[in-house]
């Protein structure tokens, strides 16, 4: 199945002069999500079975997609250096396991990460304009993105005004992305809808969109912190709107579902809509991220069952 | 209204993990017969993953029940028995089935039952009985406490119902969460004695129970790294070394099986093999 297609790929524009009006009629335009399809599509393939070899494959590639993510308001430098430290190695009894992807932590822990893992290849994303209710005046949420990207971030999570959006004011969310962009400078910009908030699949659509004309380099379902948060039709259809985006305008847009995803079966239920929704061009850690925190221990856990053949236990691997 | 025949309500003998009672993810079952070699049900036939789903769900329940107190534990289990009491008929029926003759089952059920309500009254005398002060030199109070072991494995004898909760009852009456894997031959009892706990305020997932077949199960269960202990009271005499060496992988704590008369005067020694003691040395006078 291949998702609803723009009739006219001409009128994308992408970072270009905007108008209320024309970004309206635009967002507006795209044709409606089949709920009750996207909801059966989402189930049908969760019901893949990825055993043996493909399922090694797949726990491997799922380690090295995830950003290690914690955000309290406990968290301490010591506990960020302890989560750097597993995520460059997650297994200290096996060298054979992936990096993660990056480490995601609140703006003012971000130098302490970008310290811990200088020189191993795993990035910092913080997250930054006011995480997670996005409730703060521009100059501040630019303000907290600077400061991120000035203390070693490489990726920035920033989150959209769900109540602007909601209210349909989309030129002032999508400004808020452009400027947010230009303030991010060569660090990579992700995208947070709250979809949970967003309360439809259209609406999931038209962030998504709009989030991604405004130049956005991964798009993010949640913040983790309002529940429902990642959820497989969500991230279809998300997974459907990169797809349709590349073929528009040939940008690549990445994904990151975030929240919610704990285990190991979960991971590799959004590694297969990914590649039938979107195609293998998505599955590397490149334009497919998994933000999570008790995952990464399932993965663990999982990747061990299958390396000596006996199920292993939470006891074994580090909490943080 | 003239007499019309009835259809019988047939019961559905499925696993009990977690509180709740789910087929086998495998979707397999197998053919219970009763002694005479007739069919009395289809069980379900759990898989490792059953086993693995079992030991997680025990893990989760395993520290909420072992933070209640003795006391609490104690009341909740002489609960299950009077649930017990109430369904004298029913096991009955399934020990007869089973191949008991009609007083040896009834006797049998009310020996279960009696057995139940003493390990019930051992949850608050464990710690005085197993616990000490000990005389130290030094200005301290010493003393150790038994603590539960965690997640325990159980293996269950054929002795389909006093065996069962010969072997149940003093697994979890210290605060320990148990996995058992039921009698192959005769594992009717032990679903009916799953709808007792899942009815008498027991927490969902200190008591698991799995049935199938035992030499299929008992490998996945030594070998858990997530099991604290395993009790091999059913096991078969040439699987029990294997068994053991699995077990090993995580020290677990074994418990040998050993030619047992259910019916005799239990002691406790099976509710001191899976105890840890906790010994605290606390500053006094100066």
């Amino acid at each position: 199945m291949r998702g609803p297609r723009l009739g006219d790929a001409g009128v994308v524009a992408t970072e270009t002069r905007t108008s209320a009006g024309e970004l309206r009629a635009f967002l507006h335009g795209l044709p409606g999500v089949d709920q009750v399809g996207a909801d059966e599509r989402a189930a049908r393939l969760a019901t893949r079975s990825i055993k043996t070899s493909a399922k090694a494959e797949a726990i491997d590639l799922a380690i090295s997609m995830v950003d290690l993510t914690t955000l309290e308001g406990a968290d301490t430098p010591g506990k960020v250096r302890a989560l750097c430290a597993k995520g460059v190695r997650p297994d200290p009894a096996d060298p054979g396991v992936p990096k993660v992807a990056a480490i995601c932590v609140y703006p003012d822990l971000a130098g302490v990460a970008a310290e811990a893992v200088r020189g191993t290849g795993v990035g910092v994303a913080s997250v930054a304009t006011a995480f997670p209710s996005g409730r703060a005046p521009l100059e501040a949420k630019l303000a907290d993105t600077r400061a991120a990207v000035a203390a070693g971030a490489t990726e920035i999570d920033m989150v959209i005004d769900r109540g602007a959006f909601l209210a349909g004011d989309y030129l002032k969310v999508h400004e808020e992305i452009v400027a947010t962009r230009q303030a991010c400078g060569d660090a990579h910009l992700k995208v947070i809808f709250e979809t949970g908030e967003l309360a439809t699949y259209d609406n999931v659509r038209r962030a998504s969109w709009l989030a991604m004309r405004a130049g956005a380099d991964f798009i993010k379902t949640s913040t983790g912190k309002v529940a429902p948060a990642a959820t497989l039709p969500v991230t279809l259809v998300m997974l459907e709107a990169v797809r349709d985006f590349r073929d528009a305008t040939g940008r690549q847009v990445g994904v990151k579902p975030a929240g919610g995803i704990r285990t190991t079966k979960d991971a590799i239920r959004y590694l297969v809509l990914v590649n039938e929704t979107a195609g293998p061009d998505w599955l590397t850690p490149r334009w497919f991220r998994l933000g999570a925190s008790s995952l990464l221990n399932d993965l663990l856990m999982q990747r061990r069952k299958l390396a000596t053949g006996v199920y292993s236990g939470p006891d074994h691997f580090t909490k943080d | 209204m003239s007499e019309r025949a009835r259809l019988g309500v047939r019961k559905t003998y499925k696993l009990f993990i977690g509180g709740a009672f789910p087929r086998s993810e495998s979707g397999r079952s197998y053919v219970v017969n009763d002694a005479k070699g007739r069919f009395l049900a289809n069980a379900s036939r759990a898989s490792r993953k059953d086993v693995r789903d079992a030991v997680a769900a025990a893990r989760k329940a395993s520290g909420g029940w072992a933070a209640r107190t003795p006391y609490n534990r104690g009341q909740i289990l002489y609960r299950v028995a009077e649930m017990l009491e109430g369904r004298r008929a029913q096991f009955a029926d399934e020990l007869r089935a089973a191949g008991a003759g009609k007083n040896a089952a009834a006797s049998e059920v009310d020996e279960a039952i009696d057995r139940w309500v003493w390990y019930a009254g051992w949850a608050d005398k464990l710690g005085a009985v197993a616990g000490s002060a000990n005389p130290v030199s030094g200005p301290f109070f010493n003393f150790s406490t038994p603590e539960p072991t965690g997640v325990v494995g159980i293996v269950a004898p054929d002795s389909p119902l006093l065996g069962l909760v010969s072997v149940v009852a003093p697994a979890i009456v210290s605060g320990n969460a148990a996995v058992v894997v039921a009698s192959e031959p005769a594992p009717l009892p032990a679903v009916t004695l799953a709808e007792v706990l899942a009815t008498s305020d027991l927490p969902g997932g200190v008591v698991n129970l799995l049935t199938g077949r035992r030499g299929e199960l008992a490998p996945w269960l030594a070998s858990h790294m997530d099991v604290d202990a395993i009790d091999l009271a059913g096991a078969s005499p040439d699987a029990v070394r294997e068994l053991e060496e699995a077990a090993a992988g995580n020290l677990k704590r074994v418990l040998r099986p050993s030619r047992q008369d259910w019916s005799a005067e239990p002691g406790t020694a099976r509710m001191t093999a899976f105890l840890e003691t906790k010994t605290v040395w606390h500053p006094v006078g100066v």
